[in-house]
């Protein structure tokens, strides 16, 4: 997926933009407003993240000036907590809001809920094998059948398709997938892992076991 | 507060008792001045023919051959009659000697040429006395006479009581009248004040829009203050709420590149223990986050509890919201959000309502497992709205919901998960200002929370 980024804060953009990059996207960062116009009038964009306080005026002032012309879905990032706050966001023309430090397993699912509800999917497939996976709309499609994936097994096989070929450890999965969650244990990857291969059976792609080190994913 | 008993009188009530003494005052005071005139009127009138009564005697006075001749006129007699029913006193004298007339009545000391009055007492009665002197020739001498008139009192008194008595009804008609005219003028001369002081009272805690400058130019000032304060007290919210922001933003942009940093390091690390010591960090910045926003939200919804907004809450839309905002979040879990909504509609804060809500559902998606449902309902009967949320988590164990809403009281499952222990406390504040209450139970097994915002409908 291709994200413009709308920070000022250097550093917290540049961890944005490795960390989404590491799950595969593309994102464009810009420090202002006005920077923020100029991406968007020379490319296209799946998603916005915006931050409410910019050097050059507020986030969600420039959204409800912005928002007949900017069909780009946008994910308010603030600062505060309080609903009012959060509610004033969305009545300006925000899709969403995360509230600042996010966890990016939380904002994946909100970006994904997001275009979702925009019903905007399809340039972001994946093709595996004889079948198209789709992480935004969590369908595998093979043939006439579509199979509907769990959020979990959506952000599994999106992993896996990401990085074909690599071995990937049960300790990294857990990280990528579950982040802070304490109740998941390395056995729960065995188990999504189970059904993911179920669910691939016959589409012409495997997930092998590498003993002692993890998983890979073949084409 | 303290203050003496005439500060603590209404200014109406003020008014109205000032207004009725001055009133009071100007009526005695005119009743005093018409009953003297009255007094002095009449006692003129009977000076007067006293006066001609003893003038038309002495008119009478002859000297005949060597003595001095009296014939007292019937006329001098009946004008003193016209007046009232008095007795009447006389007494002539030539030199030292009584000519005629009561002997003991001694009349003031006479001057010649002149008309003396006095006030006397006579025979047990104060008595009007006149004296006058002629003096007549006899014998080619000239001998004085005096003639002396006197008139009881007691008709004069009577006209002048009489118009003292009618002066004294028409005074109290007066002030009757002008006590009553005082209390309507003060009322409504008051009614502007009160009418203010209505539309401030029914003003919502966060409406500081400025007065309307209509009224009396003596409310003016009033309003121009009033004004002015709320200028001041609107300013100074901004600059508080700005402040708060302002002080969030750089609180949490930082940590925001702390657990940013910490997250892509965890996936670049490949020994154990420093992957351990990152996950701390991570866990430390979102408890330290979470702790942050639970005590703001706590702030507000105390705030907004002390004055309330009382709007129509549309419960199952208000539900429907909450769960959108939340699903998400549940999806992460693969936790399914079932919506089982019937009309409601209750009376309070949106804002407050929804934090409460959402603090309940937060609960049930963080504490239940994975892939399991959460089924959030409005139900509305018995003069109650209901809203529930029920899951198939570990539920409350032996914690009763009064130990659960405690502040920064957390339960025995709640290792591991991150939280301040003030979601139960909002939400529990939230409702019982709204005269509402949280109603937690589980299954007899202790499978399941379920957990109830409980409203008055309308
Ligand atoms: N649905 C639930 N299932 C099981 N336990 C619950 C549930 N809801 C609340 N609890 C228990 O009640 C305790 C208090 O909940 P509360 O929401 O007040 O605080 P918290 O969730 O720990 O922190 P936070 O303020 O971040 O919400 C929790 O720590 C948890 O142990
Ligand atoms: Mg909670």
């Amino acid at each position: 997926m291709r994200f413009l980024l709308v920070e000022d804060n250097h550093e917290l953009a540049e961890g944005v933009v490795q960390r989404l990059g590491l799950d595969g996207h593309a994102v464009d960062h810009a420090a202002t407003l006005g920077d923020a116009e100029d991406c968007l009038a020379v490319a296209d964009y799946d998603l916005i993240l915006l931050d409410v306080m910019l050097p050059d005026g507020d986030g969600r002032d420039f959204l409800s000036r912005h928002r007949d012309r900017i069909e780009t879905p946008v994910i308010v990032l603030t600062a505060r907590s309080q609903i009012s706050d959060r509610v004033g966001a969305l009545d300006q023309g925000a899709d969403d809001y995360i509230t600042k430090p996010f966890d990016f397993s939380e904002l994946e699912a909100r970006c994904r809920a997001v275009l979702r509800r925009r019903g905007g999917t399809a340039k972001n497939e994946i093709t595996l094998g004889q079948a198209v996976f789709d992480p935004t709309a969590g369908t595998l499609r093979h043939g006439e059948e579509v199979l509907d994936l769990r959020n979990r097994e959506i952000r599994l096989l999106e992993v896996f398709a990401r990085n074909p070929g690599q071995i990937l450890s049960k300790g990294q999965l857990l990280d990528r997938l579950f982040s802070m969650d304490a109740d998941v244990t390395e056995n729960a990857i065995e188990v999504y892992v189970g059904r993911l291969r179920k669910k691939l059976d016959g589409v012409g792609v495997r997930i092998e076991t590498v003993r002692g080190l993890g998983y890979r994913m073949d084409t | 507060m303290s203050g003496g008993p005439e500060e603590r009188w209404s200014i109406a009530r003020r008014l109205t008792l000032f207004l009725a003494a001055m009133v009071a005052i100007l009526a005695l005071v005119s009743w005093g001045m018409v009953t003297s005139f009255a007094r002095e009127a009449a006692g003129r009138t009977q000076d007067n023919i006293l006066a001609a009564s003893a003038t038309s005697i002495a008119e009478t006075l002859r000297s005949e051959s060597g003595e001095v001749r009296l014939e007292l006129p019937y006329s001098a007699f009946s004008m003193l009659g016209a007046l009232s029913e008095d007795r009447v006193f006389y007494r002539v004298a030539v030199g030292d000697e009584v000519l005629t007339g009561h002997a003991d009545l001694e009349g003031p000391d006479v001057v010649p040429g002149e008309v003396v009055f006095a006030t006397l007492p006579y025979r047990g009665a104060v008595v009007r006395a006149v004296s006058l002197q002629r003096t007549i020739l006899s014998d080619g001498a000239a001998v004085p006479v005096t003639v002396t008139l006197a008139q009881t009192r007691e008709g004069v008194q009577a006209i002048a009581a009489g118009l003292s008595r009618q002066a004294a009804v028409l005074s109290v008609l007066v002030f009757v009248l002008a006590v009553g005219i005082a209390a309507f003028a003060v009322r409504a001369s008051l009614r502007p004040l009160n009418t203010m002081a209505q539309h401030l009272a029914t003003r919502g805690p966060s409406d500081l829009r400025p007065l309307r400058r209509q009224g009396p130019p003596e409310l003016m000032p009033l309003v121009k203050a009033l004004n002015r304060l709320m200028e001041r007290l609107g300013g100074s919210l901004r600059r508080s709420e700005d402040f708060i922001a302002e002080a969030a933003h750089r609180v949490r942009t930082p940590l925001a590149v702390v657990r940013t940093q910490a997250e892509i390091a965890l996936h670049s690390v490949e020994e154990e223990g420093q992957k351990q010591t990152l996950r701390r960090v991570i866990r430390a910045v979102d408890e330290s986050s979470r702790s942050a926003s639970q005590l703001l939200d706590h702030a507000m919804v105390s705030f907004r509890a002390d004055d309330l907004t009382r709007e129509r809450l549309d419960l199952p839309a208000l539900a429907g919201n909450v769960a959108e905002a939340l699903r998400p979040t549940a999806q992460m879990k693969d936790i399914d959000i079932a919506l089982d909504l019937d009309p409601a509609t209750a009376l309070g804060d949106e804002i407050l309502i929804q934090n409460a809500l959402r603090n309940v559902l937060d609960n049930a998606i963080k504490y239940s497992p994975a892939e399991t449902k959460v089924t959030l309902s409005v139900r509305n009967g018995g003069g109650e709205a209901r809203v529930t949320v029920v899951d198939e988590g570990p539920g409350f164990g032996t914690a009763s919901a009064g130990e659960l809403t405690e502040r920064f009281r957390r339960g025995a499952r709640a290792e591991g998960v991150v939280g301040s222990g003030l979601g139960l406390t909002i939400a529990e504040e939230a409702l019982r200002a709204h005269g509402g209450r949280l109603d937690l139970s589980g299954d007899e097994d202790g499978r399941g929370a379920c957990v109830s915002l409980i409203l008055p409908a309308v």
